[in-house]
């Protein structure tokens, strides 16, 4: 283990710094940018970010989903609170979103 | 810490703040603490239709574990010195 560059979980984010990440966020929520900054809380400071919110259709009779629909929009630099985040990946497609 | 220095370096500036309620809010940054709390100043929604009650505010205090994203103006940060902080950063290593 002591060789390997990816001893710990965060140096697998460190890896990804300048690089395109994506990131899921609690809420339905994605966001495809370059991760600039983070710290131990998985707060993040992201350039040219996609945010994408998927949001559930309920036909509240049933209590059916109906449908899903996916709300996209662009941001320059966003910082994001660690305590939302899921996961952090690096992103294979960045403008697939 | 890390991003406690960052934000102070952005007061003074204009910055949006987005709550997990949703609720945007837009407003000049006039200071910040080690738990992210922010003050801001000059506050409006940025959807003044579906929260009217904000107009009536003129500064307010966030509490940081309510945000979930903060916009950044993109010319007041240096994306080459974050990088080099973050790798840096004693709690990264």
């Amino acid at each position: 283990m002591a060789e390997s560059s990816v001893a710990r979980p965060f140096d697998l984010i460190k890896l990804n710094l300048d690089e395109m990440v994506q990131v899921k966020l609690r809420g339905n929520r994605e966001l495809v940018g370059k991760l600039h900054a983070y710290d131990q809380h998985m707060n993040m400071v992201l350039g040219n970010v996609t945010e994408s919110v998927t949001v559930i259709d309920v036909d509240l009779l049933n209590h059916q989903a109906t449908g899903a629909n996916v709300v996209k929009r662009n941001i320059e630099m966003l910082f994001v609170r660690g305590d939302g985040v899921i996961l952090v990946s690096p992103c294979a497609h960045p403008h697939d979103g | 810490m890390f991003f406690y220095s960052v934000f102070k370096t952005l007061v003074g500036k204009t910055v949006v703040v987005e709550l997990k309620n949703d609720l945007a809010i837009q407003g000049t940054l006039v200071s910040v603490d080690q738990y992210l709390n922010i003050k801001l100043d000059h506050v409006s929604a940025v959807d003044p239709a579906r929260y009217p009650h904000v107009a009536t505010l003129k500064n307010s205090f966030i509490r940081g574990s309510v945000v979930r994203y903060v916009h950044l103006p993109a010319s007041a940060i240096d994306t080459a010195l974050l990088q080099d902080a973050t790798r840096n950063e004693p709690g990264n290593r």
